[in-house]
């Protein structure tokens, strides 16, 4: 028995070692030249993938959709829209795509070494790629055309700017993914803007009662805090409750827009809400690869093209509520 | 019939065959294989093939070892997590104190199957429901990966594997590409292939595989005949770490970094599959095979859906109705399987 198990431990060695031998080692892939088999077609109607990582049903993903869409809509392009939280799974969407030999490919990275084979794998199928929102540093690098997003540490430090020109002396700023790297980026951003004490609150987003609590016992357990920074409009109007509840004076900033955070605004519950227009996002990348392909255009000239930081606060309220009503803002 | 005693007539090959528990999961395979093949033009071509593989295959490695864990009649949620929690340690030890990446591996696979000893150990200590212990440790386990991530990096994601040593070896043989006719083939499928191969192996053919039934059976009357419960048990959870630390490894080295928050919820997935495989909830009936084909149907539907350019804002809907009718044709199949046993 021992000798017959013996037999078959090494047949299966000696199988995996022939499959091994066809492998190609992760840090060996080498670039061939041209463009394989699956280079896209260059007539017919384009097809753009967009692969986010965004969550389903995510308010603030719905509209780069919304723009994404829109733009295949007015400009006569399929666009496909895509989303996976998870890098691993994100990367697999991406293969998908490329498989499917997109004329396009429109890609947030938020992991970016994660998905580096696969953008990469798909540059060199001669898909023309364009990063949102996340992976600006890593963009170029990656063989993207260019990068549409606004910065998260630039925007950040926007942040905490306003709240030093408050004249706020400590802040708290609420994660509300714990393990998220932009939303680490923003607080960093928004520490060294701010310059004073800064603190983090993790909360979670799927549970608002308790974001709620979690915020009410921060401010009531340190009255210092007169500021606090959420970075998701949800957790926004559990901050606005939270504060009220605990009699603080601490006064809100947000990032991204809702209805919700513009009525707040309206009332002064939110001093201001960092939008970073997320829907040009969606648009513009869809009208870059039209263009580049039509025409061979390039924009950024090799710069990224930022769709924010821009400050929404009583001024300007008004106006883009209305566009936030309807899934655009 | 009559004058034959029915236990020694032999079957029909047709009931043969329904009384194997991974054929619902089989049918389900070819169902759903057949749609997505008229549905999506690309879902059969050789990269398209090459994409649902690769995602049902590190899926497929924890169902498989899963799967032999719900036969044996415990549970291990934090079987996702752990896939998280390998990947860090590996990728700690190897970007932040500059171990090889094959030591850094080692390690990784000695807490991973400390952690697997610790949940057998105290489901059989204290005879709390594993469903109880393991929740623990997923807890425990998703808490530490956030904390030291952080306190160790500043941030919450560890990456530049690609940068250390030994990571070309190591990559080779966890995260390297098969060529087929032009086609990458991540090696993970090759893994899948090879853990499912094993497991049924060692549920069908050995005494372990024996041990494994009886005690997910009746953890006390195999104690009774002399199963030792204890061993078995403690073996299977080691089983299901061992599997997460594959496929973390697999992940690390191909994805070359790790978000502390990965993992979580995948447990559910592993399950699923396991379950749509024929495996029952209650332990004691199950297939490694089936929660391999499991993963299968898991890995198709998920981007054969995404193939045939469907919104997928109802991705969850087709995968609920798609889980549920699995499980649905599984349960007639095992019904069928009864009455001819009978």
């Amino acid at each position: 028995m021992t000798s017959c198990r013996f037999g078959k431990v090494a047949a299966l060695g000696a199988v995996a070692a022939v499959l091994l031998a066809a492998c190609t080692g992760p840090a060996a892939e080498e670039e061939s030249a041209a463009p394989t088999a699956n280079a896209p077609l260059s007539s017919g109607p384009l097809k753009v993938a967009v692969v986010s990582h965004g969550t389903a049903g995510d308010a603030f993903w719905n509209v780069v959709k919304n723009g994404a869409e829109a733009a295949g809509k007015e400009l006569g392009v399929e666009v496909e829209y895509n989303a996976d939280g998870d890098p691993g799974n994100q990367a697999k969407l991406i293969d998908n795509a490329v498989a499917q030999r997109v004329g396009g490919l429109v890609v947030s990275m938020a992991n970016p070494e994660a998905l580096k084979p696969s953008v990469e794998a798909a540059v060199h199928a001669g898909i023309p790629v364009i990063t949102i929102n996340s992976g600006e540093e890593h963009s170029a690098e990656y063989g993207a055309l260019t990068h549409v997003g606004q910065s998260e540490t630039i925007a950040g430090e926007e942040a905490g700017k306003r709240f030093k020109q408050l004249g706020k002396a400590k802040l708290l700023c609420v994660i509300h993914e714990a393990g998220n790297v932009g939303q680490a980026q923003r607080c960093d951003g928004a520490k060294t803007g701010f310059g004073g004490a800064v603190q983090d609150l993790q909360v979670d987003i799927s549970n608002p009662a308790d974001a709620e609590s979690r915020i009410r016992g921060a401010v009531r357990s340190d009255p210092s805090i007169d500021a606090v920074l959420t970075l998701n409009s949800q957790v926004a109007a559990r901050a606005v409750s939270a504060a009220r509840a605990a009699g603080s004076k601490a006064q809100i900033g947000t990032f991204d827009l809702n209805s919700d955070v513009v009525a707040a605004i309206r009332t002064g519950d939110v001093v201001f809400a960092v939008d970073q227009q997320q829907y040009e996002q969606g648009y513009l990348p869809v009208l870059f690869l039209k263009l580049y392909r039509d025409n061979a255009n390039v924009v950024g000239g090799g710069k990224p093209v930022l769709t924010g930081p821009d400050l929404v606060d009583k001024s300007t309220v008004d106006k883009v509520g209305e566009y936030v009503r309807r899934g655009t803002r | 019939m009559t004058a034959i005693d029915e236990r020694l007539a032999k079957p029909r090959p047709l009931d043969r065959l329904v009384v194997r528990p991974e054929i619902g999961a089989l049918i389900g395979a070819v169902v759903v294989f057949a749609f997505f093949t008229v549905a999506a033009d690309q879902f059969l071509s050789g990269d398209g093939v090459a994409t649902w593989l690769d995602d049902a295959s590190t899926l497929g490695i924890m169902a498989v070892a899963v799967s032999l864990l719900m036969i044996g009649g415990e549970f291990d949620l934090s079987a996702g997590v752990m896939t998280a929690s390998t990947s860090l340690v590996t990728a700690i030890l190897a970007t932040e104190a500059g171990l090889n990446v094959w030591l850094a591996l080692l390690v990784s696979l000695v807490f991973a199957l400390a952690v697997g000893a610790f949940n057998g150990w105290l489901v059989l200590r204290t005879g709390l429901p594993s469903f109880i212990v393991t929740l623990g440790t997923f807890l425990a386990l998703q808490g530490l990966n956030l904390g030291v991530t952080k306190l160790v990096t500043g941030t919450v994601a560890v990456s530049g594997m690609r940068g250390t040593d030994g990571y070309a070896s190591a990559g080779f043989v966890f995260a390297s590409t098969v060529d087929i006719g032009g086609t990458k083939f991540q090696i993970s499928i090759l893994w899948w292939l090879g853990v499912a191969a094993a497991a049924a192996w060692l549920l069908v053919r050995t005494r372990f595989g024996n041990w494994v039934f009886a005690v997910g059976g009746s953890a006390q009357s195999s104690r009774a005949v002399g199963v030792p419960v204890a061993r078995t048990k403690i073996l299977l959870f080691m089983g299901t770490a061992l599997a997460g630390w594959l496929v973390g490894s697999i992940n690390i080295l191909r994805f070359a970094t790790v978000q502390a928050n990965q993992g979580i919820g995948l447990e559910f997935q592993y399950i699923i599959a396991a379950v749509i495989g024929g495996c029952l909830l209650t332990g004691g009936f199950g297939s490694a095979i089936g929660a391999a084909i499991g993963a299968l149907i898991f890995g198709m539907a998920r981007q054969g859906i995404v193939f045939a350019r469907w919104d997928n804002d109802w991705f969850m809907l087709f995968l609920g109705v798609m889980l549920l009718s699995a499980v649905l044709v599984n349960n007639a199949f095992r019904r069928r399987a009864e009455r001819v046993r009978r």
